[in-house]
């Protein structure tokens, strides 16, 4: 049997009535083919997963993975991931979240996550877009593109996901984009790996919204465009800023350490003189 | 019994240990604030965690993953605060995740008036976030209530997989009371029923006598789905008709068939009373006063205290409006319970407000003044 038909088997639900959601070309399959993979090159046990979502076409990705899924409120993903975390933490909680989910109506979690560094991984998948609702323009919406609320143009100017991230002091933080999917698997399996909060922004594409407002062609060229438009960071720090205007650096932005704030709290149980650090029935 | 000299906030900390809370995220905000301080000395003492959030929109997510994997959890906030979390709390009732929410009310509207007592959410308490939805809701009148309806709290959330919420004021939180903590093992803990059959015979939302599903803790080698969609028996989101409408009515139908059971009242005096008085939280306490003031003059007058206040008591209500010619309705609103006891009422008795919003706390004497205005 073909190594991704094992991986199908045994990380898809095959309870959960497919066709899934997303449109063809859309980039969320591709991110969650990369999570799976990274998932099960790690060895993680299914019943330790959890996997947390937004509200966005992101946020479908849980229910098709068979492990403790949960689709929580727009932009609130990582509150529920923080209770889940702090709660049981043995478990390995990651959470998807749209550029729009994650930076918009959760950016003030996102930068505090970042900040308490729990140790959560958070995916984002950036399509520059509100994909579910229908192509309106969302925090990384690059300054004069189109979008249903912007039609004549976007006057805003865009957040870049990673460097926020690393500005808030997320301890890990890549970018990738799912074209360079070798790379993608990498960047989240070092996330799951790194103790604290590890953030991987991907740039993916949405060609049914963003990629028709602006004539951006079909999914292939947009894939197309990532691949020619990345720079790795490596390559990226030997050249000016100039030549660096309208590129993507991926790759592993940040990787420090930092003490993560389950260790840190239980130092603060030793300090209350906790009778019993676990929680009991779990 | 221990005795102790504790405002209801601290009663309301000692509620939550007691019941088992283990996990409590919060923001503060006058008039609960002593609610985190508390817990963030005392969870840890038990091995619990306390977290103080960005704001209350994360507090109510973050206490709602917590239990999902297996804790029992809690907030604390007030009117402000309190309109943040409705979101979430539609969330915790839809995917039914037992959780309780304290909320101490002040002065509103918006900021309003931050340390002034009021009774103004008792409307959003019920309706707060949108959707039907089911949701129970109780209020304390005395410190050493403040405490058992706290355990109460914990005991119902974890019994009908719902969000509970403590509509308390800012007398009964910040009063100082004599209070007699009961011993650990007298009280009644009620923790969820979780799955014991094999994970692939789990079907996380099925319906069963009780109308609760059995719930597994994330981590506890029962992988399931949980969305704030509407979902299947499985947890999976669905737009059939015929998934939905069983759902929903499971939903409320898990309340409404134990109404016996939720429904918590503290009658005085209402046997043979002609005028009752129906009240909740501080404004309760002037108008026992004032029924014992005029029951010395020879008034047949009652309370009907409403420890629950949704589901709204409706029987026990009927019930006064029967045998009353007048009820009366003191409240620290605009009228809010007495829309609801004029609806319960159909015209039985005559159902008299008395309404109070400029800051100051209802006394006895204004009930005891009604009491004899409507004689
Ligand atoms: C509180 C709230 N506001 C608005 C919405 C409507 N809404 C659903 S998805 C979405 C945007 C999703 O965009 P993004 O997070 O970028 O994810 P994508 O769909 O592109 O994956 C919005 C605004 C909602 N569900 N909840
Ligand atoms: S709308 Fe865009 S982001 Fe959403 S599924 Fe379709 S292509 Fe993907």
């Amino acid at each position: 049997m073909p190594d991704i038909t094992k991986l199908i088997h045994n990380y898809l639900r095959h309870d959960k009535k497919f066709p899934h959601v997303w449109c063809p070309g859309c980039g969320n399959g591709i991110v969650l083919g990369s999570l799976i993979r990274a998932i099960d090159n790690i060895g993680l046990s299914k019943d330790d997963v959890v996997l947390v979502s937004g509200i966005g076409c992101s946020g479908r990705m849980p229910v098709y993975v068979d492990f403790n899924t949960l689709h929580t409120t727009h932009g609130r993903a990582l509150t529920f991931a923080t209770g889940i975390k702090l709660a049981n933490p043995k478990l390995n909680v990651i959470v998807v979240m749209g550029d729009g989910d994650a930076t918009a109506i959760g950016g003030n979690h996102f930068i505090h996550a970042a900040r308490r560094n729990i140790d959560l991984t958070a995916i984002i998948i950036n399509n520059n877009i509100y994909g579910m609702t229908g192509g309106q323009y969302s925090p990384t919406t690059p300054y004069g593109k189109r979008a249903t609320t912007a039609p004549y143009n976007n006057i805003e100017h865009s957040f870049k996901i990673a460097e926020l991230a690393i500005c808030a002091g997320a301890v890990f933080v890549g970018r990738g984009t799912v074209y360079h999917t070798r790379l993608l698997d990498e960047l989240i399996e070092k996330a799951i790996l790194k103790k604290g909060f590890g953030v991987v922004e991907i740039v993916s594409h949405c060609p049914v919204q963003y990629g028709k407002l602006n004539k951006l062609g079909t999914a292939v060229d947009m894939m197309k465009w990532q691949k020619d438009n990345a720079i790795r960071v490596e390559k990226a720090k030997k050249m000016t800023k100039d030549e660096l205007e309208g590129k993507i650096v991926i790759g592993i932005l940040a990787d420090k350490e930092l003490p993560i704030y389950q260790d840190e709290y239980e130092k603060i149980w030793e300090k209350a003189g906790a009778k019993k650090i676990a929680q009991e029935g779990k | 019994m221990k005795a102790k000299l504790l405002q209801g906030n601290e009663a309301i900390v000692e509620g939550a240990l007691a019941a088992g809370c283990r996990f409590f995220a919060g923001y503060p905000i006058t008039p609960s604030t002593e609610i985190a301080e508390g817990l963030a000395l005392r969870l840890p003492q038990v091995g619990g965690v306390f977290i103080q959030m960005e704001d209350e929109l994360a507090s109510m997510g973050a206490i709602i993953g917590a239990s999902l994997a297996g804790a029992k959890s809690m907030t604390a906030t007030s009117g402000p605060g309190f309109s943040l979390m409705q979101e979430n709390i539609g969330f915790a009732s839809e995917a039914e995740i037992p959780c309780v929410v304290v909320n101490i009310m002040r002065g509103g509207p918006s900021t309003g008036l931050p340390t002034s007592p009021s009774q103004g959410d008792v409307m959003q308490s019920r309706w707060g976030t949108h959707g039907d939805h089911p949701i129970i809701v109780l209020s304390p009148s005395t410190v050493m209530e403040c405490f058992h309806i706290t355990v109460k709290a914990f005991n119902f959330s974890e019994k009908y997989r719902t969000p509970v919420i403590i509509l308390g004021d800012e007398v009964i939180a910040h009063m100082r009371e004599k209070v007699e903590l009961p011993n650990p093992e007298g009280l009644e803990i009620i923790d969820r029923i979780k799955p014991t059959m094999p994970p692939e015979w789990y079907i996380p939302y099925e319906n069963n006598a009780r109308g609760v599903p059995a719930m597994a803790s994330f981590g506890s080698g029962y992988r399931y789905h949980v969305t704030g969609l509407i979902h299947d028996v499985r947890g999976f989101p669905t737009s059939r008709p015929d998934e939905i409408e069983p759902f929903m009515h499971r939903l409320i139908q898990k309340i409404e068939k134990n109404l016996k059971d939720i429904q918590i009242v503290d009658p005085f005096m209402v046997e043979d009373a002609e005028i009752t008085i129906v009240a909740y939280g501080c404004v309760a306490r002037s108008a026992k006063r004032a029924v014992i003031d005029a029951r010395k003059r020879g008034i047949k007058a009652g309370l009907l205290r409403l420890v629950t206040l949704w589901p709204f008591p409706r029987v026990y209500v009927e019930k006064v409006a029967e045998q009353s010619k007048v009820i009366i309705v003191p409240e620290m609103n605009m009228g809010q319970i007495s829309r609801e006891v004029k609806r319960v009422n159909e015209g039985r008795s005559r159902v008299i407000t008395l309404n109070k919003v400029d800051s100051n706390i209802i006394t006895p004497q204004e009930v005891f003044k009604k009491i004899r205005e409507v004689l």
